[in-house]
């Protein structure tokens, strides 16, 4: 099939390009080792008043979407930078599938967002984290069907604006408030009704919701559902935008 | 009908091509000449499945642009004018990749893209970085890159932009083996006239969205009827009266370019003696005289009513 063929094609050249930079090997592993090593101990000594008995089981699913998400909400900059370069066009004027143009893009950042959650969930065992192995890699998987939706958004809004002044406060003014609002650092039960109220109406809370479930061993059926059901949706829209973009004709 | 003009996200709707109609026989080198802003990037970026034509019929190698646009792809190589090759990339890889990317294997891309390189003279530089390159030797992984797939028409924008006048040259000469060697009809955009002279059996030239001439370099040059005479006036304020007075014994437009006045010489208006005797006859000195067959410039300026450089 060609689709998947040209995807291997986009793949493999994205790997090898971005395999060949060793500084990007090694921030991308250091990065979610620091988030753990310097901010679960915060959450520790309050891990009493968040009603965790440990509070890295509570704190790696939170990061965990973090990473999948946000990690894939910057690699449009990376897209731009191709663009730049003529290397967008170029692969626009091959035969190519234009879904293959985005897919194999996206196979490269979820492979990378999974070698960093792996990275980070082992730590977590390091630090003490308590998860069943089958619970914690159904988490990951689901962070980096998430993480794949965002990628796919994030080269959406590279091509549609083609700008990094304009992408760059973009992508801030989406994070941050799904950052506070989706549960990722603290648990939205500790904040007044009002702001559960607002919390409720962000869909990554409820993808938040299933990874920490998942974790956690107990495996809430109508939790994770609700999560991957979400995910799906954001990843169907997100597809859905960035074939468009891949495919659209510019003046 | 008025636009509002680049604000916010309003576009204005520009008209970059208005009437192009092109015929480019298989195995012809083509130059599309004008300066910039005439719409030779529009009308590569049409034929190359980038840019949907909100009017009119194009076929490349007989499959229409709009309605199938991959197999315009399979036959077409284009050379964009802003490169196509990352920076950090091996130069091997990118054209092994372009290849694959055309649905070839990967060993028969590889294969080819040596054979390219071979021939490119870029072979030593298969393992080099692409940003690492010279200007003239990144051009020309660019060009072979867009052939791994062997196109039967190759569309070139402007590919010696920037280019050290030694690199033109010695791209010229890959330009035109392109034909030679691969029998591949070529399309080249410039607004370099000696280059559009040099490469192309047949110009183009294009003003604003709009084909103004269509004919071989010589067709052309003949259509001006004629040649250019050059008088060098030896008092500056003499100047005007040459250009009033050579006007009126030609019928034709002479213009002061320095210390000189130009225009055309046709036949049958005697001749440079003629010239030199009238204008001895109204006191006017002159110290120099050139007669010379035209140039494209001065076609593009009957043409146009401008000058390539001016409008460039």
């Amino acid at each position: 099939m060609s689709l998947l063929r040209d995807s291997t094609v986009v793949f493999r050249r994205q790997v090898r390009l971005n395999v060949r930079n060793p500084a990007w090997i090694l921030l991308g592993v250091a990065q979610p080792i620091l988030y753990l090593a310097l901010f679960a101990p915060l959450l520790r000594p309050i891990a009493d008043q968040l009603g965790v008995t440990n509070a890295y089981t509570f704190f790696v699913p939170g990061l965990v979407v973090q990473m999948g998400l946000f990690g894939a909400l910057y690699v449009g900059f990376g897209l731009l930078a191709e663009w730049r370069e003529g290397v967008v066009e170029a692969e626009r004027v091959t035969p190519a599938s234009r879904g293959a143009l985005l897919l194999g893009r996206l196979g490269r950042d979820v492979l990378q967002l999974g070698v960093q959650c792996l990275v980070l969930v082992g730590a977590g065992y390091a630090f003490g984290m308590k998860a069943p192995l089958s619970g914690a890699l159904a988490g990951v998987g689901l962070a980096l069907l998430l993480g794949a939706a965002g990628s796919a958004l994030s080269n959406a809004v590279a091509l549609r604006t083609r700008s990094e002044e304009i992408m760059a406060p973009l992508v801030n003014v989406v994070t941050m408030p799904v950052l506070l609002l989706s549960g990722i650092l603290l648990p939205m039960t500790l904040g007044p009704g009002w702001l559960r109220t607002i919390s409720d109406a962000m869909p990554v809370r409820y993808v938040v919701d299933a990874v920490r479930s998942a974790f956690s061993g107990t495996m809430s059926a109508p939790v994770i559902g609700t999560g991957l059901a979400v995910t799906l949706g954001m990843l169907g829209i997100g597809l859905i935008a960035g074939v468009r973009a891949f495919r659209r004709e510019d003046a | 009908m008025s636009f509002d003009t680049g604000r916010g996200r309003r576009r204005r709707q520009v008209q970059a091509v208005r009437g192009i109609n092109l015929d480019v026989e298989r195995g012809e080198i083509v130059g599309l000449l004008g300066p910039n802003g005439a719409g030779k990037t529009t009308t590569l970026r049409i034929l190359s499945t980038l840019l949907r034509p909100s009017g009119g019929q194009v076929n490349v190698c007989g499959h229409d642009v709009a309605t199938d646009p991959r197999e315009v792809r399979r036959r077409l190589g284009y050379v964009a004018q802003g490169g196509s090759t990352a920076r950090r990339a091996r130069c091997g890889d990118e054209a092994t990749d372009r290849g694959m990317l055309y649905g070839l294997s990967r060993r028969t891309a590889r294969t080819r893209a040596r054979e390219l390189f071979d021939q490119f003279d870029l072979d030593d530089l298969w393992d080099r970085p692409a940003g690492s390159l010279s200007g003239g030797q990144r051009r020309r992984l660019e060009i072979a890159t867009a052939l791994v797939h062997q196109p039967d028409l190759i569309v070139l924008d402007e590919p010696t932009t920037g280019l050290d006048p030694q690199s033109r040259a010695n791209l010229w000469d890959h330009i035109r083996n392109l034909r030679a060697e691969h029998g591949a009809t070529v399309l080249v955009t410039t607004h370099y006239l000696d280059e559009a002279d040099a490469l192309s059996d047949r110009l183009v030239v294009v003003d604003d969205g709009a084909i103004v001439a269509d004919g071989t370099s010589n067709e052309l040059k003949t259509s001006l009827d004629g040649d250019v005479l050059t008088v060098r006036v030896s008092a500056p304020e003499d100047l005007g009266r040459a250009v009033l007075c050579l006007g009126a014994m030609t019928g034709d437009r002479f213009t002061i370019e320095g210390d000189t006045v130009t225009g055309p010489l046709h036949t049958g208006t005697g001749g440079v003696a003629v010239v030199v005797r009238e204008l001895d006859r109204h006191g006017i000195t002159v110290s120099g005289l050139d007669v010379r067959r035209p140039t494209l410039d001065d076609v593009f300026l009957t043409l146009t009513g401008r000058s390539l450089r001016d409008a460039a």
